[in-house]
């Protein structure tokens, strides 16, 4: 299967990336070379195999481990904005969203 | 099952998305406090705002919650759930994806059940699951910004999903209240809707009896029950009005405008169709052993169902009354209380939904607030058992408690003069005066005039300025108008 | 000196980590060019080695106190204390002050907050690397290439590079790496050091700026078994921040490694251990002078008293379509909190919200990562998610059972690290098709989550090393440790220092 310039429209807009025209045509020559060694992979038959998640349930079943319920994170705010592009009296600022 | 109500010809069919946010300490992916009204974002942590290299650990507390929902519903509580991820951009969004479960949920099936104008309804329940919530966008005052705070970010949630099965806005708002009843009564939830606590999404559709199911408009964030209900019959007219005038219900999620009265579609969140679920590979199964389900099942507490159908059988009180004494488990608690201390449960529960209720209403109070203690209501329905004071003094006397509290019952009877004339000698006279002053009346009686009687009786209860007992007075007139 | 000596030499004060660092921090700051550090705060780095030194003058330092160290700069340094920035080698974390140290780089410095004290290691500073670790060349970092010591005109390999480099140009004497699909042991084999990637769950994720999360692996880039092992016993262990931190007790791996093997003399000290040979391992595509090293390097192993078995890995191709979805997949994901609006890139313009997620991202995001986010935001999308992220889980479960089956046979696999030495940069040029193939011999291990190491094994044409690949079973460091070692003390390869250096 090939894809198609629509398609690669598509995934950047839900992977919210602007490409210019060059790009994605770059991008779609260069996707369609990669879903070609794919191709191998999808006629193998996997029918009653087991997915593999995660590593840890490769020999044995993993299963999650639980925190106790304790609030342990005092209020780190001004450590934590260091690094934001646009607060407000401790909000992140963004365009304005439409609801 | 009652055939359903129609509106103008339609079969209206409701389903609901209910958020209930779990009363933990902590949230569900990280050590930060969830106490409600922080300051904007002193309560979102390195893991709640995504920060690099941060990573999820799951909450006992919120599956320990989520397991006594499911056990409370009578559900399927999973024995290994699956945590995936929901990939969409948005700012309250801090990581670009939403943990929750999608193909496995923690909770599977179970039903819960109410009663609608007294008859008993039962609303399957298709799943509930857990999963963390967004943060809130602010959009006044950040001069055409919007700001984002995300204390709220990473609270748990417990999504709990119904089957379509409600035909009515009445029968949905009486699912909501016994759902919101059950969460709180279970401690999962404080059940403050003003703060969020239990946001209600109702799935609107309708449709000719006996077709195929509508297309659904998704009614988001109806955080009161009134405007549940307004909401849903604003709704069910305006996708009627839409058939009606032969154009298609177009599938959306919309909002409630309480002021404009009206439901207004949403600005589409993008490609809110393609969310990229995949199961996080931060977080591996969920698994629960049925010991766990066993000793959560063992420390929970009597269902107000069965709490219902004890006091009805065990205390002869009827449907409505045993609902009405589960509303809360303070308000159950209460009505033990007050039929063990006055021996007579129908008159408890009557006081507790009429004067009681009523009073609570008008004064905004809660059962715990009540003014006029157990003891003392208990004390004043002994006297109406006994006759000692009639209904409507009782209810002089409540008042008078209550405007009062502490105030002794037997002493407002005496004060107030409204003990009833018990003393039979005493009533003899009475009636013997009162027959002697209306000859006319008794010639009446004699002549077969019933109406005379009446004035008899009234005579007898003004001579004992209402203090007598009216049926103790009839006897003895009869009596004495048969002698002679 | 390895930092097993130098910590020695510390201990016995017969040199101070303030000299050792100060004498560092000049090599440095002489081989810029080469493109290995992003960041170093000699100031701190100095004042750590000081602290290093009266620890030791009061007789409380441990093995590895006052010993210099770099970190990959895909682990997360506290800004407030390190004066480091965390960017992952990408434009959209440039300047990035994290609040937080990742759990390796705590326990190799100071210590976690509220845990024991670190190894006390003093960190000169933040290592290059492929942006968000999605390379095998380092070209891919936004902050230029690296440049292979032992030929400046050729790549260290990736996306650990800077690590490599800068442990071959001797420049540290031990760094941190992750490895997803390959990223310790390929450039480890390209710059002819020592690397170590452990089982996966061995090592804290927390504080490692996320690529693939089901793979990503932290270890240790030295010169020799000795050191990995040193550092790897220092870096290691249970982190209850980790959902995936494996809950074993700590391990020893410097006394592991040194644990004679029942049956074993000083001349055979792998007496009774079976390696095991995929053919798949050794395909006709094999560039003759890696064959020939690796081969002498198995011709070694025999010697001290392995013995080399035929085994199979039948899926070994199939590892890197599998690998291409799975990791991209997960990284598609991983990335999207990179939105410019708590942190991080965001653009000078944008007409609104949607706008500004675009062009922040765009402007961000170098090319090879946005390729990898189109292709795990395609496969995740609707339709397309059970014929390509559920099928290549379906095989990833069959990759690690045909490990299983060969681990019946042997006890270590091996076989080369890639199929050549270091390329020229810029010589794989816009085909990344053509970087993916080169990953097939590393992706298998990462794709089953087992440990896998990349030792020294002699050198290829244009005197360009050639590394060899040990895989071990699930949290059995310990005996690919011990056959690394012993091929160290038979052979000098890890001994050889660039020219110029």
């Amino acid at each position: 299967m090939t894809l198609t310039l629509q398609d690669v429209s598509r995934i950047a807009h839900l992977a919210r990336l602007e490409l210019s025209d060059a790009e994605r045509s770059r991008m779609l020559e260069q996707l369609n070379g990669f879903f070609g060694i794919v191709a191998r992979m999808s006629a193998v038959d996997t029918r009653g195999v087991e997915p593999l998640y995660t590593p840890l349930s490769a020999v044995q079943a993993a299963r999650l481990r639980l925190r106790e319920d304790r609030v342990t994170e005092p209020d780190a705010r001004a450590a934590n904005q260091r690094s934001a592009p646009a607060v407000d009296d401790g909000l992140f600022l963004v365009p304005r969203v439409i609801e | 099952m009652p055939a359903s109500p129609l509106v103008r010809g339609y079969e209206v069919v409701i389903g609901f998305e209910t958020h209930t946010q779990l009363s933990t300490a902590s949230k569900i992916f990280s050590g930060a406090g969830t106490a409600f009204g922080a300051a904007p974002n002193t309560q979102a942590c390195a893991v709640d705002l995504a920060l690099p290299g941060t990573l999820p650990v799951l909450n006992r507390g919120a599956v320990e919650r989520a397991i006594r929902f499911g056990v409370a519903v009578g559900a399927k509580v999973a024995p290994q759930s699956i945590f995936a991820r929901k990939n969409y951009f948005y700012p309250d969004l801090p990581k670009g994806y939403q943990i929750s479960q999608y193909e496995i949920p923690v909770v599977q099936g179970g039903r819960v059940e109410f009663l609608l104008d007294g008859a008993p309804r039962s609303v399957r329940l298709t799943r509930a699951h857990l999963e963390e919530d967004a943060g809130k966008s602010l959009h006044e005052g950040y001069s055409g910004a919007t700001g984002i705070d995300l204390n709220r970010a990473g609270t748990p949630l417990l999504e709990i999903v119904s089957e379509p099965d409600m035909r009515s806005s009445a029968e949905a708002v009486a699912y909501a209240r016994a759902l919101h009843a059950l969460v709180v009564w279970l401690d999962i939830c404080d059940g403050n809707m003003q703060e969020g606590s239990f946001r209600c999404d109702a799935n609107v559709s309708v449709r000719k009896p006996g077709a195929a199911y509508g297309t659904r408009r998704e009614i988001k964030n109806l955080n009161s029950f009134r405007f549940l209900q307004q909401a849903i019959d604003i709704e069910v007219q305006w996708q009627i009005d839409r058939l009606e005038d032969g154009l298609a219900v177009e599938q959306a999620t919309v909002l409630f405008d309480p002021d404009a009265g009206e439901t207004r579609a949403m600005r589409s969140k993008e490609d809110a169709h393609d969310y990229r679920y995949f199961p996080d590979p931060d977080l591996p199964p969920l698994v629960i052993e049925p010991e766990w389900v066993e000793r959560v099942r063992a420390a929970m507490p009597e269902l107000p169902a069965a709490m219902a159908a004890r006091f009805q059988q065990a205390d002869g009180l009827s449907a409505d009354a045993g609902a009405a004494m589960t509303q809360s488990l303070a308000f159950a608690r209460c009505y033990e209380a007050l039929r063990d201390a006055c021996g007579q449960p129908r008159l408890a529960a009557n006081w507790l939904m009429s004067q009681v209720s009523k009073r609570l209403n008008d004064s905004g109070l809660s059962i715990q607030a009540m003014p006029v203690t157990v003891p003392s209501l208990a004390g004043l329905i002994r006297r109406v058992a006994d006759g000692t004071v009639s209904g409507s003094g009782a209810r002089q006397v409540f008042d008078a408690l209550w405007a009062a509290p502490g105030g002794e019952v037997d002493a407002l009877i005496e004060s107030m003069g409204l003990r009833q004339m018990s003393d039979a000698g005493a009533l003899q006279a009475l009636v013997d005066e009162v027959l002697a002053a209306h000859p006319k009346s008794v010639a009446e009686f004699r002549a077969g005039k019933e109406r005379a009687f009446n004035a008899l009786v009234g005579q007898v209860m003004k001579a004992s300025a209402g203090k007598a007992n009216p049926a103790q007075a009839g006897e003895l007139l009869r009596q004495r108008l048969a002698e002679g | 000196m390895g930092i097993a000596a130098l910590g020695r030499a510390l201990a016995a004060r017969q040199l101070s980590s303030v000299e050792l660092t100060r004498e560092l921090l000049g090599a440095i700051e002489r081989q810029r060019d080469l493109g290995a550090f992003l960041a170093v705060d000699a100031e701190r780095a100095l004042a750590a080695a000081a602290a290093a030194d009266a620890a030791i003058a009061r007789g409380e330092g441990g093995p590895l106190t006052g010993v210099p160290v770099a970190h990959k700069d895909i682990f997360v340094t506290d800004h407030a204390r390190s004066g480091l920035p965390s960017t992952a080698g990408s434009k959209m974390l440039a300047g990035y002050a994290s609040p937080f140290d990742a759990t390796v780089v705590a326990r190799l410095g100071a210590g976690e907050p509220a845990g024991p004290p670190g190894a006390g290691m003093v960190t000169l500073g933040k290592l290059n690397c492929d942006e968000f670790a999605m390379g095998s060349s380092n070209e891919n970092s936004a902050f230029g290439a690296v440049r292979n010591p032992w030929d400046r005109s050729r790549v260290p390999g990736g996306s650990s590079g800077g690590s490599a480099a800068a442990v071959a140009a001797r420049l540290v004497p031990a760094a941190t790496g992750t490895d997803t699909g390959g990223s310790i042991r390929q450039p480890a084999s390209f710059s002819g050091v020592t690397g170590l990637k452990p089982t996966y769950g061995v090592c804290s994720r927390w504080g490692m700026i996320a690529f693939a999360s089901s793979l990503d692996q932290a270890g240790p880039l030295a010169r020799s078994a000795e050191d990995c092992a040193l550092l790897l016993a220092a870096m290691s262990g249970f982190d209850e921040r980790d959902a995936t931190s494996a809950e074993r007790p700590p391990q020893d791996y410097p006394a592991l490694m040194r644990q004679p093997r029942p049956g074993a003399t000083a001349a055979r000290p792998l007496q009774g251990l079976r390696i095991g040979l995929p053919k798949e391992f050794f395909p006709a595509g094999l560039a003759a002078d890696v064959a020939a090293a690796v081969r002498a390097a198995l011709a070694e192993l025999e010697k001290l008293g392995a013995t080399l078995v035929e085994v199979s890995l039948p899926r070994t191709e199939l590892a890197i379509p599998v690998y291409y979805l799975i990791a991209p997949a997960e990284a598609s994901s991983n990335l999207g909190r990179f939105d410019g609006v708590r942190y991080g890139h965001r653009a000078a313009q944008y007409d609104d919200l949607l706008d500004m997620y675009k062009k922040t991202r765009s402007e961000g995001f170098g090319p090879e990562v946005k390729r990898r986010i189109m292709i795990g935001t395609y496969v995740l999308s609707h339709g397309y998610y059970d014929a390509y992220y559920l099928q290549a889980q379906k095989l990833r479960r069959m990759i690690a059972d045909d490990f299983q089956a060969c681990f019946q046979a042997c006890d270590l696999i091996a076989g080369p690290v890639a199929p050549t030495v270091a390329w020229k940069i810029g010589e794989q040029g816009d085909d990344p098709v053509k970087n993916y193939l080169a990953d097939i011999f590393t992706l298998p291990a990462s794709l089953a989550g087992l440990p896998g190491m990349s030792v020294p094994a002699g050198f290829g044409e244009h005197g360009m090393p050639v590394g060899l690949q040990l895989i071990g079973n699930y949290f059995d460091e310990a005996t690919l440790l011990q056959a690394a070692h012993a091929l160290q003390q038979a052979t000098d390869f890890h001994t050889r220092v660039p020219a110029g250096v």
